[in-house]
C-alpha cells in the first residue's frame, strides 16, 4: 500500500511555468488535500537574448501570487489536481502600471501505473496529463508585467521515482503543447510583421530532477528544473520590448520542504526557494514560497454524516 | 476494478492531450496574405500628365526606346518567359501570388517591417549618456536608423513620393513607346496574373524596384541584402508571370534608379540630419521654458535621455512652407499652474487608476510604440486594406499612398514644431503617482503625435475613400483617446492634436484636388 498516507504534494513556482505536481507522491483514495501557497518572485536583471542586463526603467520586477490548490485521490493510483493562482505584478521604477488578477486554471491527472518494492527500495512510474487555461481576460501582450502568457496548454509528463530508506530521487520530463493566443493588436513583429491578432506560441520541454530526504513527517529536497522553449520562438532584440512568443528558457536550482505536524497529521506546511541560474529572455528571478495544506478524508466524513 | 481505473486513466490522459493538440492547431491566416491580384477597374492611362512632386517633367530622365516586338531579340525574351513557366516551382508560384497584389502595396508592407525592426531607442553607455545612431557608420551600436515616428513618417513619405513620381514617368513612357505586352505579341503565351491593357515598356514593377531599393538603401542601410532579395523576387515575378519581358523590367529599374537619385539628393538636405540637436539646444529648450514660468519637460527615461529630434519641426516638407508650419501651430496648452491643467491632470489620473479592460485594449491596439511600425505605419496598414478593395491601378496606388504619407510627414513636422515650441511636461512628470499603461514617449506632450498623425491620415483618406470617412474618423478618435487612456497625454494634447492633423491633412487634400487625378 501507499507509504505516505497523508502526503500532500510539494509545489514548485506557479508563475509562468506552473509545475505543481511533479513529485513521486500520491494522495490515497478519497482523500482530498486542499491548501494555499503564497509566492514572491522578483528580478532586477534579465536576459535580452543571451545578454544579461538590467533596466533602470523597471527597477525590480516582482510577482506576488496566492495559489489555491487541491488534490483528490480518485484511487490510490489516480489523483486529480487543480490550482488557481491570483497574481499581482509590479515594477519598482519607471512609469509602467502593474497588473493584478486571476491567472490560469491548471488541471492535472496523475496516474501511477507501477509501484514495486524490492527489499528497501521502492520504484514507481507516473504519467501526468495537464491542461491549463486562462480564467480571466488578462492581456498577455504586456510583458514583463502581464499576469501570464494566456496560452492554453496541454502537457504530458512521464516521471520515475526511486526511494531507498528515507532517501529518494525523482526524474521527469514533459512536452508542453501551447495553443495560439490572441493579443490586443492586429499586427506584430517577429522577424517580419504579421497581420493578425493571433500569435503562434512555441511549445516547450520541461525537465525536472529532485532528490533528498523523504519520510512521513518531513520532506527536504533540492530541485533542478529546466524549461526549454522549442522552435518558433525568437529573441528580444537589443533594447526592444519582450513579446509572448519569445524563446523563454530557464534553468532553476532550488530547495523545498514539507513538514507534517505530529499532533495534527492532516496539516502540513510547505516552503521553498529557487532561483534562475541561466536563462534566455526571462528575468533572473529569485522565488520564495510558503503554504499550508490540510487533508480531508471524504469517505470518513460521509460515514460520520450517516451516523 | 483495477483495470477500469487503469483504462480510465490512460484514456483520459490521452484524450486530454490529443484534444488540446488538436485545438492547438498553429495555422494562422494573415490579412495581407488574402489580398487579391491587382486588376484595376481603371488603368489611368493618362496618368503621365498628373502633377509630380520633384520631377520637373515626366521625361526629365530619358529612357531609351525599346526593341520592336517583331524582332528576334523580342522573341528570345518571350522564350525566356516560357522556359521559366515550363518548370515553375512552388516558391515561384508563391512569389507571383505575393507580388501580384501590387508593387506599391508590397513595398509599403516591406517598409513597415523595416521601420518596426529599427524602431528601438539606443541603449545607454556605461556612463549614463546615450550613443546616437550614425548614417555614416550604420552598423555600429546603435544601428542606424532609430526609426521613431518622425523618422518613419519621413521615410514613408520619401518612398511614396518617389514611387509616385516614378509611376508618372512610367505611364508617360508607356504611352510614348507603346510597346505591346508579351502576351499580346504571342497569343500562346500563358499569363499567370490578370492581363493589363497598358503598354508594358517600361515595367511598373521594374521601376518600383529600382526607385524603392535606392531609397531604402539610404533609409535602412543595414538591410540592403534583405531589400535586394525582395527586389529580385519582384523582377522574377513579372517575367515568370508573363506580364513583362526582361527588357521591360531592366529599363524600369534604370529609370527608377535615376528618379531615386533626385529624392536622395533632397533627403540629404532636408534638415533631418540636424534634427537631433545638441546639448546646447537641449539645455536652451529647458531654460527658455522655465523663463516663461512654466514647468519645462523632463525626460522620464532612466537614465534621462535627450529629447527626440527637437528640430524635426524644421524639416523641409513636400507641400508646406515653413511659414505654413508656424501659421498652423496650435494655441498654447493650458498653463501648468491653471485650474484647467489641474482638471486635465486629474482626468488622466483617473484613467490610470481605474483602467477598464476595454480601455487597456484600446491603449495596446493603438500604442504603436517601440518595435512596431509606428502610428504612420498603422495608418499605412489601414489605408492599404481600404485601397485593396478599390482595385486601383499601380499609379493611383502610388498617388494615394504619397498623399497619405506626405500628409503624415507634415503632421510629424507640425506636431514636433508644437512640441518643442511649448516643451510642456507629461502627466506623470507633474504627478509621479500616475502610472501608465504604455511606455511614455521621450518628448514633450503638447500636442499628441498619435492624434496629429491620425487627424492628418483621416482627412486625406476620407477624401480618397469618402464612403469610409465615418470609419476613419472613429479610428482617429480612438487612436487619439488611447493616449489619454494610457495616461501619457492630457485631453488638450489629444483634441488639439487631432485638429492640427486635420489642418495639415487639408493641405494634402487641396493638392489631391489639383494633381490631375480626380
Amino acid at each position: 500500500m501507499k507509504k505516505f498516507y497523508l502526503s500532500c504534494f510539494l509545489l514548485a513556482p506557479i508563475f509562468m511555468n506552473a509545475q505543481t505536481d511533479i513529485d513521486g507522491i500520491m494522495m490515497s483514495k478519497n482523500n482530498f488535500c486542499v491548501g494555499a501557497i503564497y509566492q514572491y518572485s522578483s528580478w532586477d536583471q534579465y536576459w535580452e537574448g543571451s545578454l544579461k542586463r538590467e533596466n533602470l526603467n523597471l527597477g525590480t520586477v516582482s510577482t506576488k501570487s496566492i495559489g489555491l490548490m487541491g488534490n483528490y485521490g480518485i484511487s490510490d493510483k489516480l489523483n486529480a489536481i487543480f490550482s488557481v493562482p491570483y497574481v499581482e505584478t509590479n515594477a519598482s521604477a519607471g512609469t509602467m502600471k502593474g497588473q493584478k488578477g486571476i491567472q490560469d486554471l491548471s488541471l492535472t491527472l496523475k496516474y501511477m501505473p507501477l509501484e514495486k518494492t524490492v527489499g528497501q527500495s521502492t520504484y514507481s512510474i507516473y504519467a501526468l496529463g495537464s491542461f491549463t487555461t486562462p480564467l480571466s481576460d488578462y492581456p498577455a501582450d504586456y510583458l514583463p508585467l502581464s499576469l501570464g502568457l494566456r496560452s492554453r496548454t496541454a502537457s504530458l509528463r512521464l516521471m520515475g521515482d526511486y526511494q531507498r530508506g528515507n532517501f529518494f530521487t525523482t526524474f521527469s520530463g514533459a512536452y508542453v503543447k501551447r495553443a495560439n493566443i490572441t493579443i490586443d493588436r492586429n499586427a506584430y513583429l517577429t522577424d517580419e510583421i504579421h497581420y493578425t491578432n493571433e500569435v503562434d506560441m512555441p511549445d516547450a520541454i520541461s525537465v525536472n530532477f529532485r532528490a533528498g530526504y523523504r519520510s512521513n513527517r518531513l520532506i527536504a529536497e533540492f530541485v533542478i528544473d529546466n524549461w526549454v522553449t522549442q522552435s518558433g520562438g525568437f529573441d528580444i532584440a537589443k533594447n526592444n520590448m519582450p513579446f509572448p512568443s519569445n524563446t523563454m528558457n530557464a534553468l532553476k536550482y532550488g530547495v523545498s520542504s514539507k513538514y507534517t505536524f505530529k499532533k495534527i497529521p492532516e496539516l502540513s506546511l510547505v516552503g521553498g526557494y529557487n532561483y534562475v541560474v541561466e536563462g534566455r529572455n526571462v528575468g533572473k528571478s529569485d522565488t520564495f514560497y510558503g503554504g499550508l495544506f490540510y487533508v480531508i478524508n471524504l469517505k470518513k466524513t460521509n460515514k460520520q454524516d450517516e451516523k | 476494478m483495477k483495470n477500469n481505473i487503469q483504462k480510465t486513466a490512460y484514456t483520459t490522459l490521452l484524450a486530454l492531450f490529443l484534444a488540446c493538440t488538436y485545438s492547438c492547431s498553429d495555422d494562422i491566416t494573415e490579412k495581407n496574405e488574402q489580398f487579391h491580384a491587382l486588376n484595376p477597374t481603371n488603368t489611368d492611362d493618362l496618368a503621365g500628365t498628373w502633377k509630380t512632386f520633384l520631377l520637373t517633367t515626366p521625361n526629365e530622365f530619358p529612357l531609351d526606346a525599346p526593341v520592336a516586338t517583331n524582332t528576334p531579340a523580342f522573341t528570345r525574351e518571350i522564350n525566356e518567359i516560357k522556359s521559366y513557366q515550363v518548370n515553375i516551382s512552388e516558391d515561384q508560384k508563391r512569389i507571383i501570388k505575393y507580388w501580384s497584389a501590387g508593387g506599391v502595396l508590397r513595398w509599403n508592407e516591406i517598409m513597415r517591417t523595416l521601420v518596426a525592426r529599427h524602431n528601438r531607442p539606443p541603449y545607454q553607455n556605461e556612463d549614463g549618456t546615450y550613443p546616437a545612431p550614425s548614417a555614416a557608420n550604420p552598423f555600429a551600436n546603435p544601428q542606424f536608423p532609430f526609426s521613431n515616428p518622425p523618422y518613419a513618417a519621413r521615410a514613408y513619405a520619401y518612398v511614396s513620393a518617389a514611387q509616385y513620381d516614378a509611376m508618372i514617368a512610367t505611364w508617360h513612357y508607356k504611352k510614348l513607346y507603346n510597346r505591346a505586352a508579351p502576351f499580346t505579341v504571342d497569343a500562346n503565351l500563358q499569363v499567370l496574373i490578370p492581363k493589363s491593357t497598358m503598354p508594358s515598356y517600361p515595367s511598373e514593377d521594374g521601376v518600383l524596384a529600382g526607385v524603392t531599393v535606392e531609397l531604402l538603401k539610404l533609409l535602412f542601410p543595414t538591410e540592403i541584402a534583405y531589400i535586394d532579395g525582395k527586389a529580385e523576387e519582384q523582377k522574377l515575378y513579372r517575367i515568370i508571370s508573363g506580364a513583362n519581358v526582361r527588357s521591360d523590367v531592366d529599363a524600369g529599374i534604370i529609370l527608377g534608379r535615376k528618379i531615386a537619385a533626385k529624392f536622395i539628393a533632397r533627403a540629404s538636405t532636408d534638415g533631418t540630419g540636424a534634427a537631433i540637436g545638441n546639448q546646447v539646444l537641449w539645455t536652451q529648450l529647458e531654460t527658455q521654458t522655465a523663463a516663461t514660468g512654466e514647468t519645462p519637460w523632463l525626460s522620464l527615461d532612466l537614465p534621462a535621455r535627450p529629447p527626440m529630434l527637437p528640430l524635426f519641426g524644421k524639416v523641409k516638407s513636400f507641400i508646406m512652407t515653413p511659414e505654413m508650419v508656424v501659421a498652423s501651430r496650435p494655441v498654447p496648452p493650458p498653463s501648468t499652474k491653471s485650474e484647467q491643467f489641474a482638471k486635465e491632470l486629474a482626468e488622466i489620473k483617473s484613467y490610470s487608476e481605474n483602467p477598464s479592460r476595454k480601455n487597456m485594449e484600446i491603449v495596446t491596439f493603438w500604442a504603436d510604440g517601440v518595435g512596431t511600425y509606428t502610428p504612420p505605419g498603422h495608418w499605412n496598414a489601414i489605408a492599404s486594406e481600404s485601397f485593396v478593395e478599390q482595385n486601383y491601378s499601380e499609379v493611383r496606388w502610388a498617388r494615394n499612398m504619397a498623399l497619405l504619407n506626405i500628409a503624415m510627414m507634415d503632421a510629424a513636422i507640425s506636431c514636433w514644431d508644437a512640441k518643442y515650441f511649448y516643451f510642456n511636461p507629461r502627466p506623470c512628470q507633474m504627478d509621479p503617482s500616475i502610472k501608465t499603461l504604455t511606455g511614455v514617449p521621450n518628448f514633450p506632450a503638447y500636442v499628441s503625435g498619435h492624434s496629429t498623425f491620425s487627424g492628418a491620415a483621416c482627412a486625406i483618406l476620407s477624401h480618397i475613400v469618402p464612403a469610409k470617412a465615418e470609419s476613419f474618423k472613429a479610428m482617429a478618435k480612438q487612436a487619439s483617446d488611447s493616449r489619454m487612456f494610457g495616461a501619457i497625454h492630457y485631453r488638450s494634447d489629444c483634441e488639439k492634436g487631432l485638429q492640427l492633423g486635420e489642418k495639415v491633412g487639408s493641405f494634402a487634400v487641396a493638392r489631391a484636388t489639383t494633381d490631375g487625378a480626380e
